[in-house]
């Protein structure tokens, strides 16, 4: 991997991003602002917790959920780059590795979902929700962001049409938002649903972010299973980009 | 020089009975195409023209079969062989969310160019092509013309040796399209290969110094222009490809 080469590919997303700065800020604000209403202020005020508030709880779930949606969406854009401008065969032609490519359009998926996760952060601030910031934060929600940008890329190498892909967010991500601990507590749910979404990357996010919000440590068991999926996503997504130029 | 060596390429595919079988797009090519010549590969639709291109620009592995850049492969020295070619697709493939400029300047980072370079480089081709004026405008407002000129400029931006050209004057008009061929002419008088398919036979007459007749994956003969007539007392080269496609198995 050549960190030129990633640097390219991130100008590219760079760009592009900076031209959109100030719709791309409204536009993310809209999510966080009627979570924060309506389960905050709306909701939440029927429910008592024995940690707080459920607005403190539920804004490190829609950080995790966030940082998911941005960083899968994000990517895909890669999808239409592949199947309808042809423009990946740019870059299939030049002399830069599988390896560059994939970790440059990482980090630009990764920019706009860190980007987003300030503005909840300063969303939750107004609305009055005790956070806890630390650096630990933010990593977790790099991590997070990595994995499902790896998942929307692995989807955008796979897939042939926008309608298989609007099916990986109703089958993998939409389940994913309302299960993974991120507006209740997995403890809650039966225990074999509760194994099965225990094995989920969002619900050890959610665990994370919950409890660094709260002032908690870094629970190290969901660290280490963030990073194998990270690690494991990486290796897929590079090998389904390498089948895509062979094929 | 350009060699290649008993090149296949097969795809998967299914039979009329949804069985798996294989489609033989490139079979058994081989020839040798010299530096600095305009080289034609002349094919009607779906002869495997384009698949060869893929894979003689590394976008495509090939199934079976070798081809050597100046004696070596790809896999032993895949990052020079990128940086010595350029390619113009025949589909637009233009990043739409980038300017001209950018479209220009992405190519040149992805072949490492060096800011000043690349700056003079992307100024320098855009005057040539005549599209200077055109260099903040979005590429979906370009017109069909201006987009192939576009790409050319792309292909040329690292200062490739070897240039190939996948039809590149398809469903453009006469002035457009003669605009371009003599491009390609000036391209080849400053020492750069050019490999051009194409399916108008008086493009590659006008062009090539050789071209080599391909269809249904094989190739069939490769010769000048003039030769090819010669040999098989024809007055054009259409009447040849008639003839070399119609009665394939007749040489």
């Amino acid at each position: 991997m050549n960190l030129r080469d990633v640097a390219t590919v991130f100008w590219r997303d760079w760009i592009v991003l900076k031209r959109r700065l100030t719709k791309f800020i409204f536009s993310r604000m809209v999510a966080p602002l009627l979570c924060l209403t309506a389960f905050g202020w709306g909701i939440g005020r029927n429910i008592q917790l024995d940690s707080g508030s459920y607005l403190d709880f539920i804004v490190p779930g829609i950080m995790a959920l966030n940082s998911m949606n941005l960083g899968f969406h994000s990517i895909i854009t890669v999808h239409a780059e592949r199947v309808y401008h042809k423009n990946l065969e740019e870059y299939s032609l030049s002399p830069i590795s599988a390896e560059s490519f994939l970790t440059g359009k990482i980090l630009g998926a990764v920019l706009k979902s860190l980007i987003s996760s300030v503005i909840i952060i300063l969303c939750a601030e107004i609305f009055g929700a005790n956070i806890f910031l630390s650096p630990n934060l933010f990593l977790v929600l790099i991590l997070n962001s990595i994995i499902f940008a790896e998942i929307g890329f692995y989807a955008a190498m796979k897939l042939s049409s926008y309608e298989e892909m609007a099916q990986v967010n109703t089958y993998i991500l939409l389940p994913m938002s309302f299960l993974c601990g991120t507006f209740f507590k997995t403890a809650t749910l039966p225990s074999a649903v509760r194994f099965l979404v225990e094995c989920l990357p969002l619900t050890h996010a959610s665990q994370l972010l919950r409890n660094l919000t709260s002032g908690g440590g870094i629970l190290f068991e969901s660290l280490l299973i963030l990073t194998a999926y990270a690690a494991a996503g990486f290796f897929l997504s590079l090998h389904a980009l390498k089948n895509c130029q062979e094929d | 020089m350009i060699e290649i060596l008993n090149l296949v390429k097969k795809f998967k595919s299914v039979d009329k009975n949804n069985q798996p079988t294989f489609k033989i797009a490139v079979d058994n090519v081989t020839l040798k195409i010299r530096r600095n010549e305009i080289f034609g590969i002349l094919g009607p639709n779906g002869a495997g023209k384009t698949t060869l291109i893929k894979m003689l620009t590394g976008q495509i592995l090939p199934t079976a079969g070798k081809i050597f850049y100046d004696g070596k492969t790809f896999e032993e020295n895949k990052t020079a062989i990128k940086k010595m070619l350029g390619v113009v697709p025949q589909h637009i493939n233009f990043d739409q969310d980038l300017n001209v400029g950018e479209n220009l300047e992405l190519h040149a980072r992805l072949y490492g160019m060096e800011k000043i370079d690349r700056r003079q480089r992307i100024d320098k081709l855009l005057s040539y092509m005549e599209l200077a004026d055109c260099k903040n405008y979005s590429v979906k407002k370009l017109s069909g013309g201006m987009k192939r000129r576009l790409l050319i400029a792309r292909a040329l931006i690292h200062r490739p040796q070897i240039l190939f050209l996948d039809e590149p004057t398809v469903a453009l008009d006469p002035q457009v399209r003669r605009k371009i061929w003599a491009l390609i002419e000036e391209l080849a008088k400053g020492g750069v290969t050019i490999i051009l398919t194409t399916h108008y036979i008086e493009e590659a007459e006008k062009l090539c110094q050789r071209t080599a007749i391909i269809n249904g994956g094989k190739l069939i003969a490769v010769d000048s222009p003039q030769n090819f007539c010669d040999r098989l007392g024809k007055n054009s080269l259409e009447d040849v490809f008639v003839e070399l496609t119609g009665r394939r198995n007749s040489l």
